[in-house]
């Protein structure tokens, strides 16, 4: 059901159980809960459900065959079916900005609302409990000419195809590093797009390592099959330790360079290929978008490839009572383990708040479910861990903060001569990760650079405000003129 | 094999509309963004910064860079990736962008 401002629906609240996000993992959350008999509200920032796996066409683009961009389609269909059947509040178009505990124990989760959050009506709604599903964001590592135009996040370019059924060019390199980057290609070709090269900085040899976990995991290695047949069919050539460590155009991509990588990433002289293309797909793996739980001061944990995630208990709760989260909130590790995680959690909340054991079979099958998928998806975190030599690609005018333009000389010289050692000190001195984005974009690199070749401190996912408020908003709060019932999407 | 993403999924989209980019016209079909419309006619970029006055358009594709900050309709700060291309839509290239209305 999806809430039209019509409805009454103060009268549900407090909801025993709201979830944030309305991907794999929350998706699977809410429509559990809402079978086990709790009122549930899911709010997402999106207007359409499924994160950004299921990431799809709007209706009105007419896609007759959207499974044609993802595999496992029908683990999708069957969630989607059974929020229609169920009666979960869908709250789409909310944005989360603040989640609250308030002395009662209930949460007050703040949203602004409409397609980028700027319409005048902000959404209070108010929970027994709590379950953070925001999924994950690309992470980036800057190198000189990444911030021309027809450079886009391997991820974005995906997403955008997903849903926009567009391509940001005709002959696109796919680069960076993780499994995701050969799906991206996959879907890129497919789209009848040219994918001259994927390039990925670590080699696949360390998943050998692990044969246990590869065995136990068949759904994943056919999957990694799947895509490498179809890069295969479409003539796409992967190459393995190397990376783009240069972008030529002056106002759009005309071609980039690839070079080899040591085992620590450092670019081997001699190595550099220039490959003609006019867009390129570019990531370095995921972080798990946890700001409203550290916010709240949540345990985290770090993660075998340098970023964090929350540290969750056996049933997917946090360190704060009542708040669980699911899904790459705790570790990236793709849907099925999303939905896993959320359908377990989903239990554990509703065995709480029923005053029920949280022990049958189900619950214990999950478990295994999950546990077994983790251990995949931590030898796959640890294979694409960035070596320190990618700040070898720098030169001192490469961008490394895009929203304020901060050069790496500058860090560089905040870290040298000032002695700034962690990203939060280089940011106070040059502003990098002080823009809009808030350091999502170069949170790791400003860490990187900051610990100058040392273990970096994954930057802390501190920010008071996990989705810019306008102060309009923030004024009417202390007022309290808040409209209480949620504004329509 | 498909040539386009609308033939990998067989799209039969609602009649397409205009928008205007910088007064050049642009169409766009409806459900996409604006963004999408925007690189669905090849173009990439729709601002430029503050400091370099250097041209940006979408980079994340999911809300989360404000690289792709755009003026649609005279609002300025809107994320392109996000908000829906509207008929008659004029999206106007953003020069700097400002702190004015947002708290980050
Ligand atoms: C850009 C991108 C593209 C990806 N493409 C692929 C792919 O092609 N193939 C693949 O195997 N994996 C892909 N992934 C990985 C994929 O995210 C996971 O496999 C899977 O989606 C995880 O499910 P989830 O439910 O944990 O998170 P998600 O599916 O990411 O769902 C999280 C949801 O939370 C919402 N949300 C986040 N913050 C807020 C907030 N503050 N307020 C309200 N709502 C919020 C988001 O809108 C989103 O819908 C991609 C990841 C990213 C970031
Ligand atoms: S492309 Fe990143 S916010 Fe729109």
């Amino acid at each position: 059901m999806t809430a039209s401002p019509s409805e009454p629906r103060a009268r549900r609240e407090p909801y025993d159980l709201a979830v944030v996000g309305a991907g794999s993992a929350g998706l699977a959350g809410a429509v559990t809960a809402a079978e086990l008999g709790l009122a549930v509200a899911l709010l997402d920032t999106s207007a359409q459900t499924g994160g950004q796996f299921y990431r799809h066409p709007a209706p009105a683009l007419g896609a007759v065959r959207p499974e044609a961009l993802h595999h496992d389609w029908s683990a999708y269909s069957d969630l989607r079916g059974r929020l229609a059947a169920s009666d979960v509040t869908h709250l789409a178009g909310h944005h989360v900005w603040s989640t609250v505990r308030e002395d009662d124990g209930t949460w007050t989760v703040h949203a602004v609302t409409g397609a980028d959050g700027t319409s005048e009506r902000p959404a209070l709604i108010r929970a027994r409990a709590l379950l953070l599903a925001t999924g994950a964001y690309e992470r980036q590592l800057p190198f000189p000419g990444w911030t021309l135009p027809g450079v886009v996040g391997a991820g974005g370019a995906q997403a955008m195809l997903k849903s926009g059924l567009v391509l940001p060019g005709r002959r696109i390199v796919v680069a960076g590093s993780g499994p995701l980057l050969l799906a991206v290609a996959s879907s890129l070709a497919a789209a009848g797009a040219q994918v001259p090269a994927v390039v990925e900085a670590a080699g696949y040899l360390r998943y050998a390592r692990s044969p246990r976990a590869l065995l136990a995991n068949p759904a994943k290695a056919a999957e990694a099959l799947l895509h490498g047949t179809a890069l295969l069919r479409h003539r796409v050539p992967v190459r393995l330790r190397s990376a783009v460590t240069e972008v030529h155009g002056t106002d759009r991509v005309e071609a980039v360079t690839v070079s080899r990588l040591d085992a620590d990433w450092r670019p081997v002289p001699g190595t550099a290929r220039r490959i003609a293309c006019d867009a390129l797909a570019v990531g370095h793996g995921l972080v798990p978008q946890i700001e409203l739980a550290t916010t709240l001061g949540c345990a985290t944990r770090r993660l075998p490839d340098g970023t964090l995630g929350l540290a969750l208990d056996d049933l997917q709760e946090t360190s704060e009572p009542g708040l669980w989260a699911a899904g790459e909130t705790g570790g990236v590790g793709g849907a099925g383990l999303a939905r896993t995680e959320g359908e377990l959690a989903a239990r554990a909340v509703a065995a709480r708040l029923l005053g029920r054991r949280a022990g049958d079979g189900r619950i214990a099958e999950l478990r295994r479910r999950r546990d077994r998928m983790r251990a995949f998806a931590d030898v796959m975190s640890a294979a694409h861990a960035p070596g320190p030599g990618w700040q070898d690609w720098l030169s001192d005018d490469t961008d490394v903060c895009r929203c304020e333009e901060v050069g790496a000389g500058r860090i560089r010289e905040a870290v040298a001569e000032l002695g700034a050692r962690d990203a939060r000190t280089v940011k106070l001195l040059t502003r990098a990760g002080m823009g809009w984005c808030q350091g999502r974009m170069c949170g790791t690199a400003v860490a990187c650079l900051a610990a100058r070749g040392g273990t970096a401190e994954p930057p802390a996912e501190r920010r008071p405000f996990a989705v810019p408020v306008r102060l309009s908003t923030l004024a009417s709060l202390d007022e309290g003129a808040a409209d209480p019932s949620p504004g329509a999407p | 094999m498909a040539r386009t993403p609308a033939d990998l999924v067989g799209a039969q989209p609602d009649p397409p509309f205009e928008i205007t980019f910088d007064g050049r016209r642009v169409t766009a079909l409806p459900g996409q963004t604006v963004a999408a419309a925007l690189w669905g006619a090849g173009i990439l970029a729709w601002r430029t910064t503050r400091d370099g006055g250097r041209p940006r358009g979408a980079f994340c594709g999911i809300g989360q860079c404000y690289d792709c900050l755009a003026t649609v309709n005279g609002e300025p700060n809107r994320r392109a990736c996000l908000v829906p291309a509207r008929p008659g839509d004029a999206i106007t290239t953003q020069e700097g962008h400002g702190h004015d209305r947002l708290t980050v």
